[in-house]
């Protein structure tokens, strides 16, 4: 979640007092505010929403939102002499793509230059993948010698001081030795050559998407000038959050200017802030909505997001250049949605019929709840997951067959799915050691296990387990409870000598239906007990429910 | 007049004695439960029993004392006998002023750890010194020799804890911080005290009521034995010991309700694996290959699995619809990967049933319909009071030609009304793969504030078209279930939700709706 926390009195001078009313609203356009404090405002932003992730971005959105700013139009200055950059064919395989603008005009400030980094930092993380999809640099350009070009060398080939840094190293050094470079090392360290920006005398700029240079990538109070460039993969991704950024340095006071990017495949001019042409109908977005908008409303509507309109036999939303999140038209009508206001919309129960059905297995297993509870059983429940040491070791089990279902990285102790309910029983007994006797559990869930036949290759069963514990449970009193299941249920079944090294051998039988396992109970042994630290005896049943669907 | 109902209040309460009320009547004086117990032959537990009752009838006053009685423990009885371990290190330090840590253990017989605690105690009064792996006595010999303060006390046990001087309390912490040598008891005495009214049933007859009925037994009944006769009178507000019965689990309870309120709502039970590829928990959804939700630090994936994906000819629809190549979509613009979509995971959501009912609905051409889900789902989080790794979930969808933006605001309003919020907010959100997105806030009355509940929204078609074949306006919503529950049984801490703790769990109240 991108939280965007923000100076709350510069907010209010440019969208005034922030009151209830107005917090309100702020969560009505789709910015949730996180925290409201006398000095800051924090504001969730959706991570569909890049553009926002600045002050000049919420704020533009913002005003017009509140109706208080019309549609602006982003002006692009002609590229000057020397306004150039070219990707050279080196740097194809590691880091294919970058654009790039110039910006003028600047005053920075310690607050400004605040919010650059900060939008940079925001954009790197969310929209760029943490530095993996795209990574933005931003040059004084005053220290900069244009024409740039983009390229690629051999990691010990390449010496600079990299930014914070107290001298110069190589590119090894760097992922090594630098902050940074040791935070992301692993989008570069496979690489045979690592990418670079260098200027028309051979200085390196920076080394994307690590670090840039100490000497040409620092902006101060007195830059007046920016170089700006993201590279990565996916040139529209890259041309969207150089956009982001042009914008709100626009709004900041700054004049864009255009480059040349030359690449392979031919010359275009960077930045394009032309807005997007989303084609859409009318009659769609009424439908979707279950509104009665007529076209002059909807054109209303459209400029609160920002979005002009134009008609040429087909009505067309002009998205501004920054929207990274309009995809299909069905955009346009949550854009709507949000300008008309979700409070205002009528909710409305339709008239269909349709008819209420609860699943098979799960009656199922609310009748044999109920049954057992009828006996004076409770019924718990654990989590689906375990470790191996609970579901094997603690009841007795030494060398098990079964293959472990693994989770990976798992953030707790749990790393298996549990195989059966057994185990949990007779932890949840042996937490409890304290309560007062009788304790008659009883647990229905899913248990795990392989099955090559299953999309996933894992089988699951809803597994019933139920265990007495008080100083007269014995294996009488747990088979007459399945016994009582089983009439209720009018099934059938049969009960035959098992061994299973949880329970007492002789007091262990297995449970069958149709003539087939379904299931294993008993007396529980006084090792597995002692083990547990429960003071009573247990006796237990552990049987796979689907076979009582009828 | 008077008199007469005084006379009737002593009748009402002789009749009420129970047998050992009336065994112990007589020796109420005697101020002390052993005499009774000598006197009566009863067990001291029914005595107190029977003195509470008593008390409760007015007829004696009870008095507790308190008292703390200090006595060896296991290790002290064994030390009372052996001496202390720092005692039988000083002896041998005493006799031979230096010896080595191992032959010095050896020596004594003490286990590492009463070994230590006795080198810690002598260095501690500076008698010993360590050097070189040797014990060298460096203080006075009378020192090893004495007696000291902790073994003086050690003997005088059992004592008063009220009467000990303050250095005895000084080897009492000392002795008690180590493991058993001391165990502190407290005891509780009884005064009895018989009351005005006590003292005049103590001179009354009671061989008449040994004639009346305790228990109504079998025989009584068969034989009418009971004509005639009275029954002890009980006291019928004296408290009962509670008894606990059967119950479904808290969390089943509320599910149980959701699902009912659903079935009433006309909607079908959808239900399926937990875990599950990624391409219908995912992919299926227009959820990137690159989202963080698809990271192993936010997700459960299972190690060596790869899944089988369905029928190819959806799966290239899915790869068309995030590579932008369905109509009117840009898509998310790269390239997709089959690899990504066959890892399999724990489910993240219960959007995935409904994924998967969407399909079974276009091949069964069931139109209109509406399923709900009710189910847990996990991520990959640490347990601590406001999170878990698994959570519950409730979904529905709705496919209908007609359905709307209003019409999923109505299910919402109807759905939460059944659960108990009357006052809903519906604000903008985003979810990748429904679009209008929003988010339900119910109004919180105790913390006066609106708390978020879970997302809704209408499946974009980039989700719909590969399933459907054309856009078709699907309604979804998938609150999260738990913030209710913890909710309504005043839960604070999630850990809670899945601690089993049979005690809370026997006292825990039921779900009323």
């Amino acid at each position: 979640m991108a939280v965007l926390t923000l100076n709350r009195k510069e907010l209010e001078k440019v969208i005034g007092k922030i009151t209830p009313e107005l917090e309100n609203k702020i969560g009505m356009f789709g910015t949730p505010v996180d925290k409201l404090t006398d000095e800051e405002i924090s504001i969730e932003i959706f991570p569909n929403r890049p553009d926002l992730l600045s002050f000049q971005g919420f704020t533009r959105a913002i005003l017009s939102f509140l109706g208080k700013k019309s549609v602006k139009e982003y002006k692009i200055e002609k590229p000057e002499k020397d306004y150039k950059v070219t990707i050279d064919k080196s740097v194809k395989k590691v880091r294919p793509h970058t654009t790039c603008a110039i910006v003028k005009n600047l005053k920075f400030d310690d607050e400004k230059i605040k919010n650059i980094i900060d939008i940079q930092e925001k954009l790197h993380l969310t929209y760029g993948r943490n530095r993996k999809k795209l990574a933005i640099g931003v040059y004084p350009l005053e220290e900069i010698k244009l024409p740039i070009t983009f390229l690629a060398k051999k990691p010990e080939d390449i010496r600079f001081q990299p930014l914070e840094f107290p001298r110069e190293i190589n590119a090894r050094q760097i992922l090594s030795q630098h902050p940074a470079g040791r935070e992301y090392a692993n989008l570069l360290k496979d690489e045979e050559l690592f990418p670079i920006f260098i200027d028309a005398n051979n200085e390196i700029l920076s080394m994307p998407p690590i670090i840039n240079s100490h000497k040409t990538g620092k902006i101060t109070n007195k830059t007046k000038e920016v170089f700006i460039e993201v590279s990565g993969f996916n040139l529209g991704y890259l041309k969207k959050a150089l956009n982001i950024i042009v914008t709100a340095l626009d709004d900041m006071g700054g004049k864009i200017y255009s480059m040349e990017i030359n690449d392979k495949e031919g010359k275009y001019l960077s930045p394009n802030l032309e807005p997007e042409k989303m084609p859409f109908s009318i009659d769609f977005m009424n439908k979707t909505l279950g509104l009665k908008l007529t076209e002059k409303e909807i054109i209303k509507l459209l400029e609160k997001m920002n979005i002009s309109y134009e008609n040429k036999n087909q009505s067309i939303a002009l998205i501004p250049s920054y929207r990274t999140d309009i995809l299909h038209e069905i955009d346009i009508a949550e854009e709507i949605a949000i300008s008309y206001g979700y409070e205002n919309f009528i909710p409305e129960i339709p008239q269909i019929s349709t008819i209420g059905e609860e699943d098979k297995i799960s009656i199922l297993k609310r009748k044999v709840s109920e049954i057992l509870i009828g006996t004076g059983l409770s019924e718990i429940s654990t989590y689906h997951l375990s470790t191996k040491e609970k579901q094997f070791k603690n009841i007795g089990i030494k060398d098990f067959k079964t293959e472990l279902i693994e989770i990976i990285d798992s953030k707790t102790e749990n790393n298996i799915l549990r195989t059966s309910l057994l185990a949990q029983s007779i932890e949840v007994l042996s937490n409890n050691s304290d309560a007062t006797y009788p304790q008659k559990i009883f647990e229905i869930g899913k248990i795990f296990y392989d099955n090559e036949e299953n999309e996933t290759k894992i089988g699951e069963k809803e597994s019933l387990c139920i265990s007495l514990c008080n100083e007269k449970a014995n294996f009488t009193e747990i088979k007459q409870t399945l016994d009582y299941l089983m009439r209720m249920l009018d099934i059938e079944y049969e009960i035959k000598e098992a061994e299973h090294p949880s329970f007492i051998t002789g007091r262990c039988a297995k449970l069958m239906i149709n003539n087939k396992p379904a299931g294993i109970l008993g007396e529980i042994n006084p090792f597995v007990l002692k083990n547990n630290k429960i003071k009573m005896p247990v006796s237990s049943i552990e049987m796979d429910i689907e076979m009582l669907l009828a | 007049m008077e008199k007469q109902g005084k006379d009737n209040d002593i009748q009402k309460l002789i009749e009420s004695l129970s047998p050992n009320e009336i065994k112990i009547l007589p020796f109420l004086k005697e101020k002390n439960i052993n005499k009774i117990n000598e006197k009566t032959g009863l067990d001291k537990t029914s005595i107190v029993r029977s003195l509470e009752f008593l008390s409760n009838k007015g007829l004696v006053t009870l008095k507790t004392n308190k008292e703390t009685k200090i006595e060896l423990g296991l290790n002290g009885l064994l030390y009372a006998k052996l001496g202390l371990p720092e005692r039988r290190l000083s002896n041998i330090i005493a006799k031979k002023n230096s010896v080595s840590l191992q032959e010095a253990q050896k020596e004594s017989r003490l286990n590492d750890n009463e070994f230590k605690a006795a080198i810690g105690s002598l260095k501690k009064k500076a008698l010993i010194n360590l050097i070189n792996g040797n014990i060298i006595l460096s203080g006075k010999k009378e020192g090893l020799i004495e007696k000291t303060l902790d073994e003086h006390f050690l003997e005088s046990l059992p004592r008063k804890y009220e009467n000990l001087k303050p250095e005895e309390q000084f080897s009492l912490n000392n002795l008690n911080s180590r493991k058993d040598i001391i165990e502190i008891n407290e005891i509780k005495t009884l005064e009895i005290y018989p009351t005005k009214l006590g003292e005049e049933l103590i001179k009354h007859d009671f061989s008449k009521s040994k004639d009346m009925i305790e228990a109504i037994t079998p025989i009584l009944i068969k034989t009418g034995a009971w004509h005639g006769k009275k029954f002890r009178r009980y006291d019928i507000e004296s408290p009962v010991p509670r008894i606990s019965g059967g119950k479904k689990y808290f969390i089943n309870q509320a599910t149980d309700y959701a699902k009912k309120t659903w079935l009433e709502m006309g909607f079908k039970e959808m239900t399926g694996t937990m875990a599950i590829s990624s391409f219908w928990n995912f992919d299926a959804l227009f959820t990137a290959q690159d989202h963080p939700v698809r990271e192993m630090q936010d997700t459960f994936f299972i190690a060596n699995k790869i899944a089988k994906l369905p029928d190819k000819k959806l799966v290239n629809e899915i790869k068309a619809a995030h590579e932008g190549k369905i109509k009117g979509s840009k898509g998310w613009e790269y390239e997709w990967k089959e690899e990504d979509a066959k890892k399999v995971l724990l489910r993240t959501h219960t959007t995935c049933l409904s994924i998967q009912t969407l399909r079974k609905i276009h091949e069964k051409k069931e139109f209109p319909a509406k399923y709900f889900a009710l189910g847990k789902c996990f991520r990959n989080e640490t347990v601590d009071a406001t999170h878990g790794f698994e959570f519950n979930q409730t979904e529905g969808i709705v496919v209908d030609e007609n359905a709307n933006f209003c019409q999923l605001l109505g299910y919402l309003k109807e759905f939460f009304k059944k659960m108990g919020y009357e006052k809903i907010r519906i604000r903008p959100s985003y979810f990748p793969y429904t679009e209008p997105s929003l988010e339900i806030d119910i109004f919180h009355p105790i913390f006066n504030k609106w708390v978020e509940l879970g997302g809704a929204g209408m499946f974009r078609p980039e989700v719909t078209i590969p399933i459907f074949g054309r856009h078709i306006p699907i309604l979804a919503w998938g609150p999260g279930f738990d913030r209710i529950i913890m909710e309504f049984f005043k839960i604070n801490d999630f850990r809670d939700m899945y601690g089993n703790d049979i005690n809370k769990l026997r006292n825990m109240k039921i779900w009323r709706k």
